[in-house]
């Protein structure tokens, strides 16, 4: 014992080894790549047969875009550039920009208004989207239909004016019946509105002139300015009647319960095409003889109705998810039903509604183009009909699919990421 | 003495309709019977009075009478002599068909998607987001006519089949792809091949009987019979012993090209083939973000606990892990069928003639009778959709986690 503590221990080491650097298959580039690409024999075949696709496609695709002609008149003459190189014509997009934009019977001295109102719809959604934004930009959402309206329709001025007054009017009336019930107040509210409506033409008739812009029938629209109309203004109106589904659907009264039950489940379970022939064909024998609907509002008109009930749907699980003692709490401080609704329940069923929302916004939006099946001129009715069919650009598929793909995917994902955003910031831990 | 609680004396007021909760909820619901009356009767007489300015009526007799146009594919006896109604049936069967293709390449395609989608491999996992995102973020119409596009411009033509030099050639000599659709061998039943079918039947019933059998050891004796195997041999060795015994019975029918086509064997038409692969890898794209959800919701938790147990891999995927991932993935899965289904109406931007074709689309273009065959179509609609939500509450109702 004793010799082991005089003697120098002969395998212990004195001096720090130098450090090295780590195996190169263990750490850097070259580690990731076989931890995350090669790592056993199935991921790396995986691995390998990925690396073909993405090559395939690279490959294929490159030169179609490297070669790719931009302007010319007609897929001929792009042809004859080509001379039989692989090569895409785009000039086909050049060409008819305006009529995938806007339809082919829009007047393209006019093409600046839905410019206008297209930049104007950012700063209007941007403080609804946005909560951190001033509160008093609001302003610019509540005045926006109008003046899109005015935009993109055209006429004078003083109908969007009158129409935004008989709201105020209602109002008006609505809050001062409010304290008896809300009730009264909301049945006030419509009644004046109406009534203020229906007079409104003896002072919009002399005054047609005033600030006028040309009138642009409905029929001439188009594209995808179409597209865009028919998914924000069928989304801004379903919301609110999808609300007022979800609570009939969850109210007390048998009656009301009923209707809302049947209304919901009978549009989910039918296709949206078929209630686009009701518009198409059969809503005409149910509007007033000799009444002219136009195609496009008995369209908006189903299409709201259709997301009016998925949204309700989303907005019912939003309000199962709340604790029932939301409800009784709110009872209990003597708030009555459309009080409590109103600064109890609803803000925070909808905030967990929102995600829910937001994916049938989206899937509204895409289903936009459907209305091409009733023959109406929308991005894909404009490239199936006036496009394809024309003699210029007989035969051109891959761009003009391209364009559509392109149209649609950035606005859709954008809204999905938004989505995903929002639910991140509105995440309080608990429900 | 008297409480706040106790109700008000004194009479019934007329204020009280519409102040007291005891009796608003009455007034409210009057008011909406009323309003819904009152839409009803004015929808209602507007109809009637439109259609007697335009001299018509409501009548299902147009069902009976010859539809006069063809319908190009169909599963059932159908000439152009056959009534709108057997018009529809055809256009229903037509649905259903793409319908059940559709669900089953979605659910194959969507769950090597999803599970891809989780795998470690960097690459794989970005492409399957990628395929994702972009499926999910495009409407199906657009990927429809995307896809028939494709399939008109870039598979071969029939002729290109032809002559020595041909630019095409068919795969395995049976398998024909071309624009105009896909032609299969078709299997043609000889005399005796009932027996073949029978004893097919009866080798399904007897691995099921089997695999009863091998649990009951399990679960009775403890003891472990293996079921692969023996299952395998059920399946495979009684058919095949049959088929030789009666002769051969079952042979195929092979696609050959005759003048400008193909002739004989399945033929498939582009129409179909388009609409039912669109509609497989668009909802395949919603179906793997089920999967996934699904598997992400168990916790790893479950298959530590189960490997602490002893188990196997296979078997934590089998008893621990699926099961409570199935719970999760099949409602909105099968709300995906749904969606399969009402999209399949799309087919009408294609061509091919499925309910809406049919009976949407010719039938009331030519019988003028739009109220009518619209409303049949939404009601073949709704009950699908109906039947579809019953089963699926029937099954939501058995996999519910009980509480005890």
């Amino acid at each position: 014992m004793s010799k082991t503590n005089t003697k120098p221990i002969a395998f212990v080491r004195d001096a720090m080894l130098a450090e090295q650097t780590p195996p190169v298959l263990a750490s850097g580039p070259l580690a990731w790549v076989k931890r995350n690409l090669f790592d056993g024999v199935f991921n790396s075949i995986l691995t390998l047969v990925a690396i073909y696709f993405v090559y395939l496609i690279v490959s294929g695709a490159f030169p179609w875009f490297y070669n790719g002609v931009w302007s010319t008149n007609s897929l001929a003459e792009c042809r004859e550039i080509l001379q039989g190189k692989t090569g895409g014509c785009f000039s086909v997009l050049t060409e008819r920009w305006p009529q995938l934009l806007f339809g082919f019977k829009y007047p393209s001295e006019e093409y600046w208004r839905p410019t206008v109102a297209f930049f104007a719809l950012f700063f209007a959604a941007a403080p609804v989207l946005f909560n951190k934004l001033p509160r008093k930009m609001l302003i610019i959402t509540a005045i926006f239909p109008l003046v899109a309206f005015w935009l993109i329709w055209g006429g004078s001025l003083i109908v969007p004016v009158m129409v935004a007054l008989g709201l105020i009017v209602g109002y008006v009336v609505f809050t001062k019946l409010e304290y008896q019930s809300f009730a009264m107040g909301l049945i006030g509210g419509i009644l004046a509105t109406v009534i203020f409506w229906s007079f409104m033409g003896y002072v919009t008739e002399p005054l047609s002139d005033v600030l006028a812009l040309e009138p642009v029938p409905s029929r001439d629209m188009g594209g995808f300015m179409l597209n865009f109309i028919l998914g924000v203004v069928c989304v801004s109106l379903s919301l609110p009647l999808g609300i007022m589904l979800a609570l009939g659907r969850q109210s007390d009264m048998l009656i009301i319960k009923w209707i809302c039950v049947v209304f919901i489940e009978f549009i989910r379970g039918v296709p949206l095409i078929t209630l686009l022939f009701v518009a198409n064909v059969v809503l005409g024998y149910f509007l007033p003889p000799g009444s002219n609907f136009d195609l496009i509002l008995r369209v908006i008109i189903m299409i709201t109705m259709f997301s009016a009930a998925y949204i309700a749907e989303v907005v019912r699980g939003g309000l199962a998810a709340l604790p029932k003692g939301q409800a009784e709490a709110a009872g209990s401080l003597g708030l009555d039903y459309a009080q409590s609704m109103r600064l109890i329940i609803l803000p925070q069923a909808l905030k967990i509604s929102i995600p829910g929302i937001v994916n049938v916004a989206v899937g509204l939006f895409k289903d936009t183009v459907l209305v091409s099946v009733i023959s109406m001129f929308d991005l894909v009715g404009m490239i199936r009909g006036p496009i394809l069919a024309s003699t210029e650009w007989n035969g051109v598929y891959w761009e003009l699919w391209l364009a559509a793909v392109l149209f649609f995917f950035p606005i859709c994902y954008g809204i999905s990421q938004y989505s995903q955003w929002l639910e991140r910031q509105l995440a309080t831990g608990h429900r | 003495m008297t409480t706040l609680s106790d109700p008000p004396k004194g009479g019934f007021r007329v204020s009280m309709l519409i102040n007291d909760t005891r009796y608003r909820s009455y007034t409210f619901q009057f008011i909406a019977l009323i309003a819904l009356i009152a839409a009803f009767a004015y929808l209602g007489s507007n109809l009637i009075a439109n259609l007697k300015a335009a001299g018509l009526n409501i009548s299902y007799r147009f069902l009976g009478e010859p539809a006069g146009y063809d319908i190009n594919q169909r599963l059932i006896e159908y000439t152009s002599q056959s009534t709108h109604m057997r018009a529809a049936v055809v256009g229903m069967l037509n649905t259903l068909l793409v319908a059940v293709v559709a669900c089953f390449f979605a659910t194959v395609i969507g769950v090597i998607v999803g599970v891809l989608r989780l795998s470690n491999n960097w690459l794989v996992n970005k492409l399957m987001g990628v395929y994702v995102e972009i499926f999910r973020n495009v409407p199906v119409l657009i990927w429809i006519l995307i896809i028939m596009a494709v399939f008109v411009a870039v598979l071969p033509q029939p002729r290109e089949f032809r002559g020595d030099d041909a630019t095409a050639s068919m795969v395995f000599g049976s398998f024909a792809f071309t624009g105009r659709g896909f032609y299969f061998p078709k299997p043609v039943f000889g005399p005796g091949s009932l027996f073949v079918v029978l004893t097919f039947a009866a080798s399904l019933v007897g691995i099921w009987g089997y695999r009863r059998y091998a649990k009951q050891q399990l679960f009775d004796h403890g003891r472990m019979v293996s079921t692969l195997w023996p299952s395998i041999g059920l399946f495979f060795v009684p058919v095949i012993a049959m088929f030789f015994i009666m002769g051969q019975p079952i042979t195929l029918d092979y696609p050959a090209l005759k003048g400008f086509n193909f002739q004989g064997g399945i033929y498939a038409r582009n129409s179909f083939i388009a609409l039912t692969f669109a509609l497989s890898i668009y909802t395949a794209a919603f179906i793997a973000e089920n999967v996934r959800a699904g598997i992400l919701a168990i916790s790893t938790g479950q298959t530590e606990a189960a490997a602490s147990l002893g188990l196997r891999p296979g078997r934590i995927m089998n008893l621990v892990i699926l099961p409570q991932a199935l719970r999760v993935i099949i409602p909105p899965l099968i709300s995906q069928y749904l969606n399969i289904t009402k999209n399949s109406s799309l087919a009408i931007a294609v061509g091919y003639m499925d309910v809406t074709g049919t009976l949407g689309g010719i039938t009331l273009n030519q019988t003028g009778r739009a109220i009518e065959t619209v409303l049949l179509l939404m009601a073949f609609y709704l009950v699908i959709s109906l039947s579809i939500s019953a089963v699926m509450n029937v099954y939501n109702n058995s996999v519910k986690l009980k509480e005890r």
